[in-house]
């Protein structure tokens, strides 16, 4: 699959946002090492530690930005057998959000950041330099300890999360 | 609210990649009895993590300790694992290593100037409202990032955890033709970065004085950056061989963090900006010293609001010294010098931009780390933060709970722990007795 030269000027990026050495943070680079190959040329595929100023030079002028980061499932998963809810955290369930240039509620991700993808967003919005849309593929973690290797529910929704992000990168989905 | 009598501020609840912590303020009969800074240490799994790895593995796993400096890591690892094999990098290759950390400097400084430091002085919360009202400000510190990311990109093969850093040099390095367009990039940025420093240097700065004995890196006839023999204000001389000797880390009641002082004195030691700069002002290059003289700050500083003003002035140093790195550029004939591992033990220090970076690796004759052994500037700081911070807060008693708590966060940015980063991470909390 290529884009042609006016989808490359006008930039297509994908951002995985994480750290591979804590443990379910490392989701954004799973997905975006397995992106690599499967991408089109020309799409950019940036890793990033999502700090503020370096997620909005990845994304300046861009005409897509698709953002790959984990949200802290917090309070723990219930216990089995507690009735799961719309609301219960549920480690690897994937949120797709599509993130206006106008200002909306921010987009908390993962806390491990500090800094986090609504900072981020804050911080473009107010100095005009949000890609033309943005979408933030956020996936549930529930472990961002120090170590290396996604717990198993993270991990089974590396296909799924990699299967989004390629559909979103269709030519056809793109505006 | 009254502020007579018996209260305690705890500051709980810090998460973030590059560290965690807490701060806790006891106050008793209108005297502060107790300030306790927790910071979790990343560090200490690395030392586990490392132990059975390949010789060769350090630079980039350690790279992965803090996405804010890990040309810092990377290259007090590879000076250490170098040593421990006999390696000596010839003068093109150590070029570039310098190089790579400005660019570091630049980025890491500029992070902390205009996204966290500067809010505190101008009044607002953070970086986003000050964007609203000064964008052309905050515009101007991106630039600067940009360029450091340049050098960082260029060298290290992206802007975040560098991948082309390897024991003896690079896996590949530029031509000069490549280079090329960075020193026009930097030169640039130069007047950026002077600007900055006259930005600065006009904010309002707490008449507050630490006297702590000052710990950096040396290398005389030039500003230290990636390299150097440890030096401090007390007359103190030492290699990097010599650090655990002079520097000891114990573990102290309260905390579960190690804590660091220097064998045979009593007192904290302070490392970074203000330790580096008191210890080298003389040796700044020509633009960075005129901004400093220009700026106000005299050879010494030793107020730490005044840390955002030799922040500013390093940003300037880094860029100067990478032009005349660039200008003077001779490609190596290797891109790295082969290490033939050895059994050994070799150690490495570097200026990260928060401090003294120290790293020691054992090696076995199988060319596999036995033991890892890594001292972050935050650890190195964090007793003299918390004396500096009991004398804050002793002369701001008066000050309600909250205003205290956000002087308490701005004085502890001046030392720019990891934990800065989270814009406000003190909580407060009040128990009366």
């Amino acid at each position: 699959m290529t884009i042609g030269p006016e989808e490359e000027r006008r930039g297509i990026v994908v951002i995985g946002v994480g750290n591979e050495f804590r443990r379910d943070d490392g989701i954004g680079p799973e997905v975006l090492s397995r992106l690599h190959g499967q991408a089109a040329d020309g799409v950019r595929l940036v890793a990033s530690d999502g700090e503020p100023a370096r997620m909005i030079e990845a994304w300046t002028g861009a005409r897509l930005a698709v953002v790959i980061d984990a949200v802290l499932a917090n309070p723990p998963p219930p216990a089995p057998s507690s009735p799961p809810t719309s609301a219960s955290p549920c480690p690897g369930r994937l949120h797709r959000i599509v993130v206006d240039r106008t200002p909306t509620p921010d987009v908390h991700t993962v806390s491990s950041h500090g800094l986090g993808l609504g900072q981020s967003v804050a911080l473009a919005r107010a100095l005009d330099r949000m890609p033309e849309r943005l979408i933030v593929h956020a996936v549930e973690v529930s472990d961002v300890g120090h170590g290396v290797g996604l717990t198993p529910a993270v991990a089974a929704a590396a296909d799924a999360l990699t299967a989004a992000v390629l559909r979103d990168l269709r030519p056809a989905a793109i505006p | 609210m009254t502020h007579r009598g018996d209260r305690t501020l705890a500051a709980t609840g810090l998460a973030r990649v590059e560290g965690e912590g807490s701060m806790y303020v006891r106050v008793g009969d209108g005297l502060v009895e107790e300030v306790r800074l927790d910071i979790y240490e990343p560090p200490r799994f690395f030392e586990a993590f490392l132990a059975g790895r390949s010789f060769a593995e350090p630079p980039d796993i350690t790279a992965r300790i803090c996405g804010i400096c890990p040309v810092a890591y990377q290259t007090s690892a590879c000076q250490a694992i170098e040593e421990a094999c006999g390696v000596t990098l010839p003068g093109p290759l150590a070029d570039l290593r310098r190089l790579l950390y400005c660019g570091e400097w630049i980025s890491s400084h500029t992070l902390h100037v205009y996204m966290l430091h500067a809010p505190d002085f101008l009044g607002y919360p953070g970086a986003v409202e000050l964007a609203r009202d000064h964008r052309g400000i905050v515009e101007r510190g991106l630039s600067l990032r940009r360029v450091a990311n340049s050098i960082m990109e260029l060298l290290g093969g992206r802007s975040i955890h560098p991948v082309n850093v390897r024991v003896g040099g690079f896996y590949r390095v530029p031509s000069a033709a490549e280079l090329a367009p960075l020193a026009g990039q930097l030169r640039g940025a130069l007047g950026l970065a002077l600007d900055t420093v006259r930005w600065v240097a006009g904010f309002d700065f707490p008449d507050f004085r630490s006297g702590h004995e000052l710990l950096a890196l040396r290398e005389p006839g030039r500003y230290p950056i990636e390299r150097g023999t440890l030096v401090s204000s007390a007359g103190l001389e030492f290699t990097a061989a010599e650090f655990e000797q002079h520097v000891i880390e114990e573990q102290v009641p309260h905390s579960t963090a190690l804590h660091a002082r220097l064998a045979g004195r009593d007192g904290s030691y302070l490392t970074g900006p203000l330790a580096r700069y008191t210890l080298n002002s003389q040796w700044l290059p020509p633009a960075a010293s005129a901004a400093a003289r220009e700026a106000g700050l005299g050879p010494v500083c030793r107020n730490p609001f005044q840390s955002i003003v030799v922040r500013a002035v390093e940003i300037v140093c880094a860029i100067e010294e990478a032009l005349a790195l660039i200008e003077a550029y001779q490609p190596p004939d290797q891109p790295f010098v082969p290490a033939v591992p050895r059994a050994g033990t070799g150690h490495g220090v570097s200026e990260a931009p928060r401090g003294v970076l120290y790293h020691r690796y054992e090696l076995d004759q199988d060319a596999i780390v036995r033991s890892a052994r890594i001292v972050p500037p935050t650890s190195q700081n964090q007793a003299a933060i918390q004396d500096d911070l009991r004398v804050f807060v002793q002369d701001r008693l008066d000050l309600a709970d909250e205003p205290l708590t956000r002087a308490c966060e701005q004085a502890i940015r001046n030392y720019d722990p990891c934990i800065s980063c989270a814009t406000h991470f003190l909580t407060l909390q009040v128990d009366r007795g």
